[in-house]
């Protein structure tokens, strides 16, 4: 498997063919995504637009490992995933993939600094010290070096989308997956939250792929893949 | 370091201190509890088994065994030898007690042996006649398997040593005769009477023993029982008074006399204190349920608290067996607390309850509690607490391990 120093910028990080997915159960049961195809490579920024209910989201969650296919393969930077078990795709989410929630999701017990430290512990790439400076370098990266001891509670939203965009890099995936990132945010908040994502992104030469509603965000991409009723529409 | 999951444990655990503080209160009351009711439960056995040992010693030997000519026939034969109760008669009393008690060196686990002659009798002080049983001892024999030297209330064994007609004298027969050291009485046995002084008075704690029993010195027993040879039964005390039944058993099959250990002989006494464990050990577990019912219902509120903070470490890479980690780690830390914390508070209330007093006396006297230390009650109460605390934490661990990250996180944005 290739690691984030090892995939050039421009190869593809990841890539999904005839992804179909299915929600809910007997009457209720739904065709999400319908054979959906997309690939995404290293520094580009990809936007999935499309109403709500159309399948961004599931989609998103497929790429990033958190859900399985009913039909369809998805590869990470070259290897197979779709079909692995459990252990295979919590490895590759800890060491490929970055995520950011529309929710933050920062676990509010921890400080902003422990939070972002909290993948790199579980992959155990860096000792103690490392991991710590790297998570200062991020948290200044994001613009939050002053408040690293702050709890989760004692952050803004923006600030928590921040820090939660830190800890998404922290380990140096390949590939940042973002929904609504800035849904939660308002506008100036939400263009620093975008030029963050997209300016790290590119330095360190990872894949964005983000689910946005707004449209002024999608524009700023590299690429944007309008969707509807579960399949790319032009 | 410190593990990750440790850590991510400990902010959950604490984050719901209300919650762990219940959980950790029963641990501790679980804990404690058991610590208490195991010292007191074993304190009153202790003492009752150490007042029988100090009186009976721990095997008695009496009664010679005679084959019968059945199994004496079964026996010759063939190799084979088929012990069968049918075929063996008993003769009472130890006919040639010096031979036993030689052979009773071979035994490595006996301590002391005392030859005894027992007879009834009657008692007469100046005041009244009481029936009462006489045992003919040598005290330095008697000395080595009984307690009779720390059982001495008034008077001095020196003084019975020193005269051949000389008596020890159980304390509540003394109160009834209105006896006093120095005094003294007369014993008749098959119709001879005879004068012996009080040398000393002696209590065990055990009712009927210091009600009925007399110790005088063996030759005078021989000489008012008219005999010259024998003994009513040899009394063992053991190094391990725990290992009597197996003693009794291989010194019957080697001494052909019946050997009686302490557990048989004191079956219905130590069946009513197996019935008190029993039951002290249901309210005990039922502490330790409670005990494991909080820590289950913490942990299943903290997994329905925490389901997003699962999704996103279960993103971060964190592996189902991470979670299940994480969350049998906070039971483990509220065991690692209460054991100590139990352990303590288990001490220092054992501690207050052997400072009751309580008078009691019957099978066993004491002016206070009985409580026993022993490490091992405090072992087992942990261990329980482990047990039942981990059994009841690994439902909610399993239940928060299973969950999909993709669920939480689909249900959250929608």
């Amino acid at each position: 498997m290739s690691g984030p120093g090892v995939v050039a910028p421009g190869e593809v990080a990841l890539r999904c063919t005839d992804l179909h997915r299915y929600l809910g159960r007997d009457e209720g049961r739904v065709h999400v995504l319908k054979g959906v195809s997309f690939e995404a490579r290293r520094g580009q920024v990809y936007a999935i637009v499309g109403p709500s209910g159309c399948g961004k989201s599931t989609l998103l969650y497929l790429l990033g490992l958190l859900d399985q296919p009913d039909g369809g393969q998805i590869e990470i930077n070259g290897r197979l995933m779709s079909n692995t078990d459990d252990a295979a795709r919590t490895a590759a989410r800890g060491e490929h993939i970055g995520f950011v929630f529309q929710f933050h999701f920062l676990m509010l017990e921890f400080s902003a600094l422990e939070n972002v430290m909290m993948p790199m512990r579980k992959l155990g790439r860096l000792g103690g010290e490392a991991m710590e400076a790297r998570a200062r370098q991020l948290l200044d990266a994001v613009g939050l070096g002053a408040k690293t001891h702050r709890l989760g509670t004692q952050l803004s939203g923006g600030e928590q989308q921040r820090v939660a965009i830190a800890r998404a890099l922290a380990n140096q995936p390949t590939i940042l997956l973002a929904d609504e990132p800035t849904g939660n945010l308002d506008v100036k908040n939400s263009a620093l939250v975008f030029d963050l994502i997209t300016r790290l992104a590119k330095e360190q030469g990872q894949a964005v792929i983000l689910v946005t509603h707004n449209p002024e965000i999608a524009q700023r991409c590299d690429q944007t893949r309008p969707m509807r009723d579960g399949v790319f529409v032009g | 370091m410190i593990s990750p999951n440790l850590r991510i444990a400990y902010r959950f655990l604490t984050a719901k201190k209300r919650a762990m503080f219940m959980s950790l209160s029963c641990t501790v009351l679980g804990v404690g509890l058991f610590i208490v009711t195991q010292a007191t439960t074993s304190g009153f056995e202790d003492i009752f088994t150490r007042t029988l040992l100090g009186i009976n010693g721990a095997i008695r030997i009496e009664d010679r065994l005679q084959d019968t000519m059945r199994s004496m026939a079964a026996a010759g034969a063939s190799d084979f030898y088929f012990a069968q109760r049918e075929g063996v008669k008993y003769i009472e009393g130890v006919e040639e007690p010096q031979r036993i008690v030689d052979a009773l060196r071979d035994f490595a686990n006996v301590r002391g042996v005392s030859a005894v002659l027992r007879g009834s009798i009657q008692i007469t002080s100046s005041f009244k006649t009481e029936d009462a049983q006489m045992f003919g001892i040598r005290l330095e024999d008697h000395l080595r398997v009984s307690d009779l030297g720390q059982q001495i209330t008034a008077g001095r064994l020196e003084d019975f040593r020193n005269a051949n007609a000389g008596a020890l004298i159980g304390r509540v027969l003394a109160d009834r005769l209105q006896l006093s050291v120095g005094d003294s009485v007369v014993v008749t046995a098959r119709g001879e009477s005879r004068r012996f002084a009080v040398s000393a008075i002696f209590e065990t704690g055990y009712r009927e023993v210091d009600k009925t029993n007399i110790y005088l010195h063996l030759p005078e027993v021989r000489s008012l029982l008219k005999k010259p040879s024998g003994a009513t039964y040899l009394q063992i005390n053991l190094h391990d008074a725990a290992r009597a039944p197996a003693d009794a058993a291989r010194m019957e099959a080697v001494l052909r006399h019946g050997a009686k250990p302490w557990q048989e002989r004191e079956k219905s006494w130590l069946e009513v204190f197996r019935a008190l464990r029993v039951s002290t050990g249901i309210t005990v577990t039922v502490f330790t349920l409670i005990a494991s019912l909080a820590m289950f219902n913490t942990l299943a509120m903290i997994v329905l608290e925490k389901t997003k903070d699962i999704a996103i470490l279960r993103s971060m890479g964190y592996e189902r067996r991470d979670v299940t980690r994480i969350f049998l780690w906070q039971a483990g830390i509220v065991l690692a607390i209460g054991a100590v914390v139990g352990a303590l508070f288990g001490a220092g209330v054992t501690w207050l309850v052997g400072q009751v007093p309580l008078s009691i006396s019957g099978i066993f006297k004491s002016d206070r509690f009985v409580v026993v230390w022993d490490w091992k009650h405090y072992a087992a109460a942990i261990a329980t607490a482990v047990f039942m605390v981990m059994i009841a934490s690994l439902i909610p661990a399993r239940r928060a391990a299973r969950l999909e990250p993709g669920d939480i996180v689909r249900g959250t944005a929608q």
